[in-house]
């Protein structure tokens, strides 16, 4: 074997524990199934971050032909593996999140208020459910502003990730 | 211009829409991990609160085997021993026997109860645990009102001989206008109970509970739930209390429940006497746990009872004739799930089990044909919920804590095992109490060693040659067994070695 062949070898047995791990995080009766509701988060927490329409693009593949509620591991892997190997759904770079906010406060003050971040998150793109929405709201928001500094926002996030 | 103005607005609004998509892309890839590590959390919470109950399960086991085999044969069998083997229940003991020893001085501040028990005397004990919750039990000498253990003994007299009158089996009506609300594990969380009493009202003829199971241990005020609950039940007996995990209940068009305990097992409870037999009915009865797969395998998070599938479930359903299972025991994120195609439901009481922010508490409603109407809370000091990630760092802190304890821990377990054994109390083992409780575990434990090789054992434990073991001694010689254990495994697992 090629010390190339040896090395992808290595890494795809990387990636299959890896798939593994999470996988067994959500398989609450520990019999290689996770519940289909819980694809999204595996997914997102292999370090992907695919859109609402992408994860729906994906279940289409790791379903069953009849729809049980259920996805088994067997199916999973295979697609997962190739997402990996592929390197889809790459993180957003920190740079563009900040041109994304700088896009929606086109007035340049350097903050969001309430209002406008929930207009926004909840009414464009692929809307944020009311829970995402608190969610966000309670992490961002400065109470006494009632804004949301994004650089500070992000550089807070991106720490905590790391 | 008009044109090109809405052309510059569709530019505008489909930057607007990708920046959003960026954003909230971004943001859910962020929330997914964080919950994912939310999961680990609570999967490193659950692991240690059922390796726990697999350590008392095996000890009980062990205690159990020890109690039916070990024969006393020489005179100096030590006091301890002797005592284990009585089970002559003194029942005839009259409550002012023991309660007569206790005295409430003077100086008590706390709330004096009178026997028999009146409603008076609940709302003084209710009055008493919320100041103390108020004041965040902070030790004012003077002012801490806690129940003195005279009252505290009256009270556990008085349901002893409310329960020795009731069945095993209580049948709860409603009539057609009432409901009836189950509340599932407490866990000594007063602060829950107070919440549901508040939301739902106190306990009374026309607002009957039922509390199913798992009101002390872990939570910080075990006592006072207890205490509370108790005092409910002796006053009002309707309000039930059943110590099992699980509670079936039917109804029928004519508004009827019942209350027994779930089996999955199918055998009668008859006798009086605890049979190993009937031991086991309790296990299972306690420790089992639903899942989807069909079938009833062991339970091996637990180490005991099983899980039963949606199978089963309708198997034991149709044959008692009852609608639905009501039972507990899991903590559940939401209070409480629903399984088993709606035949099977988990309530959880006890909000924040393993952390802040861990878990709901829930409650049911039941009434005479109507679904079950669920209830949800949660028990927070702040007036909002902290965000997510200080949550899941508060969870991902205390879970790491609660680990390095128990590995800390084992220590202590094994100094206590080596007291135990030390019957002399003289800080060793001599090599003949060593001998019989090494025959006692192999039998056990179906470890299959002779006497020549225990004899080698001890020989090989005792180091310093003096006839018999000490302590680290003792802690080298778990490792040796340990060690001989898996060999033993490992040889017959390897038939062709040869």
């Amino acid at each position: 074997m090629t010390e190339d062949k040896i090395k992808e070898e290595l890494v795809l047995a990387d990636f299959h524990k890896k798939i593994k791990e999470a996988f067994e995080v959500f398989d609450h009766e520990s019999n290689n199934t996770v519940d289909v509701r819980e694809i999204g988060t595996i997914i997102r927490s292999l370090g992907c971050c695919p859109s609402e329409g992408e994860i729906h693009d994906l279940l289409a593949e790791v379903e069953e032909e009849e729809p049980t509620g259920y996805i088994r591991y067997e199916k999973f892997l295979p697609v997962m593996t190739k997402v990996l190997q592929e390197r889809r759904y790459r993180p957003i770079p920190e740079d563009v999140l900040l041109g994304a906010f700088e896009v929606l406060d086109s007035a340049k003050r350097g903050f969001l208020t309430k209002e406008e971040l929930v207009k926004y998150m909840t009414e464009e793109g692929e809307p944020f459910s009311q829970e995402e929405m608190e969610e966000m709201l309670s992490a961002a928001i400065d109470p006494g502003s009632n804004s949301v500094n994004y650089k500070e926002y992000i550089t807070m996030m991106v720490i905590d990730e790391n | 211009m008009g044109c090109s103005s809405s052309s510059t607005e569709n530019k505008k609004s489909e930057k607007v829409v990708k920046a959003a998509l960026v954003i909230q892309n971004w943001y859910r890839g962020y929330r997914a991990r964080l919950k994912a590590r939310q999961h680990y959390a609570l999967t490193i919470f659950q692991s240690i609160e059922y390796a726990d109950e697999q350590g008392q399960m095996q000890l009980s086991n062990f205690f159990t085997f020890m109690l039916e085999n070990f024969t006393p044969s020489r005179k100096e069998d030590p006091a301890l021993v002797s005592r284990l083997f009585e089970t002559t229940f003194q029942d005839i003991k009259d409550r002012r026997d023991y309660v007569g020893l206790i005295d409430v001085p003077d100086s008590y501040e706390g709330p004096r109860l009178e026997f028999p028990l009146t409603f008076t005397d609940i709302g003084q004990l209710l009055e008493a645990f919320k100041q103390q919750q108020a004041s965040g039990n902070r030790s004012f000498p003077g002012t801490k009102q806690i129940l003195h253990a005279h009252y505290v003994l009256g009270v556990l007299f008085e349901t002893r001989k409310l329960l020795k009158q009731m069945p095993n089996f209580t049948h709860v009506k409603t009539s057609p206008s009432k409901e009836i609300t189950v509340c599932g594990d407490l866990h000594g969380k007063l602060d829950d109970l107070f919440l549901i009493f508040y939301k739902n009202g106190l306990p009374s003829g026309n607002n009957p509970y039922v509390f199913n199971g798992d009101f002390v241990d872990r939570g910080s005020n075990s006592i006072e739930v207890l205490m509370v609950l108790l005092m409910r039940s002796v006053l009002m007996p309707p309000v039930s209390i059943n110590k099992d995990n699980a509670t079936d209940l039917k109804k029928s068009k004519m508004g009827i429940t019942l209350t027994a305990p779930g089996r999955v097992r199918s055998s009668d409870l008859s006798s009086e006497q605890l049979s190993k037999h009937e031991w086991e009915q309790i296990v299972d009865i306690l420790w089992s746990d639903p899942r989807g797969r069909k079938g009833c395998y062991p339970n091996t998070s637990r180490g005991g009872g099983c899980y039963f599938g949606p199978d089963v479930t309708s198997k034991i359903l149709n044959k008692y004739q009852l609608k639905m299972l009501i039972r507990s025991h899991e903590c559940k994120h939401d209070g409480y799930e629903i399984c088993h195609d709606g035949k099977v439901i988990t309530i959880f009481s006890a909000s924040n089990y393993y952390e802040e922010g861990s878990n709901r508490g829930a409650y049911i409603r039941l009434g005479c044909g109507m679904n079950p109407r669920f209830f949800q809370y949660r028990v927070t000091s702040s007036t909002c919920m902290s965000p997510l990630h200080h949550r899941v760092h508060a969870m991902e802190n205390s879970a790491i804590r609660i680990l390095k304890e128990r590995i800390i821990s084992r220590k202590t377990d094994l100094m206590h095992a080596f007291q135990l054994r030390d019957h002399s109390r003289s800080g060793m083992i001599s090599m003949e109490e060593f001998r019989t409780m090494w025959k006692l575990f192999r039998t056990h434990y179906s470890v299959d060693i002779d006497d020549s090789q225990v004899d080698s054992l001890a020989n090989t434990m005792d180091l310093n040659k003096d006839g018999s073991i000490d302590f680290n001694e003792f802690l080298k010689a778990f490792y040796v067994v340990h060690k001989y254990e898996k060999l033993s495994t490992s040889e017959t697992k390897s038939p062709n070695y040869k």
